[in-house]
C-alpha cells in the first residue's frame, strides 16, 4: 500500500522558503563555492545569501548540493 | 543543457545587500592553475589533461548513479553505466565550453564536479519518469497524513490545506497552478517538466517562486500562521 503523503511536508513543499532565495541558476553557479564553505567549517550562509534558502524551497537543486557535498567530503577523507 | 545554458532569472528575489554577485576572488589554487594550463595546451598535454577531465567527470557521475540506482530499479547494470559515460561526455563538454567562467572560487575539480553531477541526476531523473504522465491537476487533497501532529495542530494545519486548496484554485493563474500543482505537490521533477514544457529549470522555479509567494500572502492576509519552516 502506498504510503500517505505527510501534511506537514505537504504544506512546507506549497508554501516554500520564507525568505529571499536565490534562483536555481545562481544557486548551480555557486554551489562548488558554498559547498568548500561547509567542508571548511565556514558560514556558508552568511557568504552566500539566499542559496540556504533555494536548496529548501528546490527539490533538484538540494539533490545535487547534497551529492556535490557528498563527492567532495568523501574525497577529503581519503 | 537546461540550468547551465539556458540562464533566465538570476535571482527569484534580491538578497541585498548581495556578496554572491561580487567577483569571485582571482587567486588560483596551484593544483587549479595546473588543470586549467594544460586543459588549454595545444599539444600532447592538452590532449592528456581532456581525458583525465573525462575520467574525473565519469568518477563523478557514476558516483551519482550509484547514490540513486535505487530509483531504478528496472535499469540494467550496463543500462546505468551507459547514463554515466553520456553524462560525462556531455559534462566534459560544458566544464570546457566554460572554462574561462572558472575564476578559482572553489578547487577547479569541485568546479568541474557538479557540471558532471547535474548532468547525471537530470538524465537519471528523465529516465525514471520515461513514459510516465505528467500530472498538472491535484491527485488529491484528503491523502495527506498528520501522523504525529496535536490535535490542536491537525486542525491548524488542515485549515491551512484548506485555505490553499482555494487560493490554489481561485487566486494563482492557471499556468502558475500547474506548475505549483506538479512541482510541489505530485513531485513531477523540474527537469522532467521544464523538458516536456519546453523551457528550463530557472524558468519553472520561478512561477513556482512567485505562486508559493501569492499564497503566502493570501494566507497571512487571513491570518493564518506560516510556521512550516519550524515544523518541516
Amino acid at each position: 500500500m502506498m504510503e500517505r503523503p505527510n501534511l506537514t511536508q505537504a504544506l512546507g513543499r506549497l508554501l516554500g522558503p520564507a525568505g529571499p532565495e536565490l534562483g536555481c541558476d545562481e544557486c548551480f553557479d555557486q554551489l562548488d563555492r558554498y559547498v568548500e564553505f561547509e567542508l571548511a567549517g565556514q558560514d556558508a550562509d552568511a557568504a552566500i545569501p539566499g542559496l540556504r534558502a533555494h536548496l529548501e524551497g528546490c527539490p533538484a537543486c538540494r539533490e545535487e548540493h547534497e551529492s556535490l557535498r557528498a563527492l567532495v567530503g568523501g574525497e577529503q577523507l581519503l | 543543457m537546461s540550468a547551465v545554458n539556458a540562464a533566465t532569472v538570476a535571482l527569484v528575489e534580491p538578497v541585498s545587500p548581495s556578496p554572491t554577485l561580487a567577483p569571485a576572488p582571482p587567486l588560483l589554487d596551484a593544483e587549479s592553475r595546473k588543470w586549467l594550463q594544460s586543459l588549454r595546451a595545444t599539444d600532447a598535454t592538452g590532449e592528456d589533461a581532456i581525458a583525465r577531465l573525462h575520467a574525473l567527470l565519469l568518477r563523478a557521475t557514476r558516483f551519482e548513479v550509484a547514490r540513486r540506482r535505487r530509483t531504478l530499479p528496472h535499469l540494467r547494470g550496463d543500462e546505468l553505466e551507459d547514463i554515466a559515460t553520456e553524462a560525462a561526455d556531455d559534462a566534459l563538454m560544458s566544464v570546457l565550453r566554460r572554462l574561462d567562467d572558472f575564476r578559482g572560487a572553489s578547487r577547479f575539480t569541485t568546479w568541474a564536479y557538479k557540471f558532471a553531477l547535474l548532468e547525471a541526476a537530470v538524465k537519471l531523473r528523465k529516465r525514471a519518469w520515461q513514459g510516465r504522465e505528467v500530472p498538472l491537476e491535484p491527485e488529491g487533497w484528503g491523502l495527506f497524513s498528520s501522523v504525529g501532529l496535536e490535535p490542536d495542530a491537525e486542525v491548524e494545519q488542515s485549515e491551512l490545506l484548506e485555505t490553499l486548496q482555494s487560493a490554489i484554485a481561485h487566486v494563482l493563474t492557471s499556468h502558475q497552478r500547474h506548475m505549483l500543482v506538479a512541482l510541489a505537490l505530485n513531485g513531477v521533477p523540474i527537469d522532467v517538466l521544464a523538458e516536456r514544457l519546453n523551457t528550463n529549470r530557472g524558468a519553472l522555479y520561478k512561477t513556482l517562486h512567485d505562486a508559493r509567494r501569492k499564497l503566502r500572502t493570501h494566507v497571512q492576509e487571513r491570518g493564518l500562521a506560516l510556521d512550516n519552516e519550524e515544523k518541516r
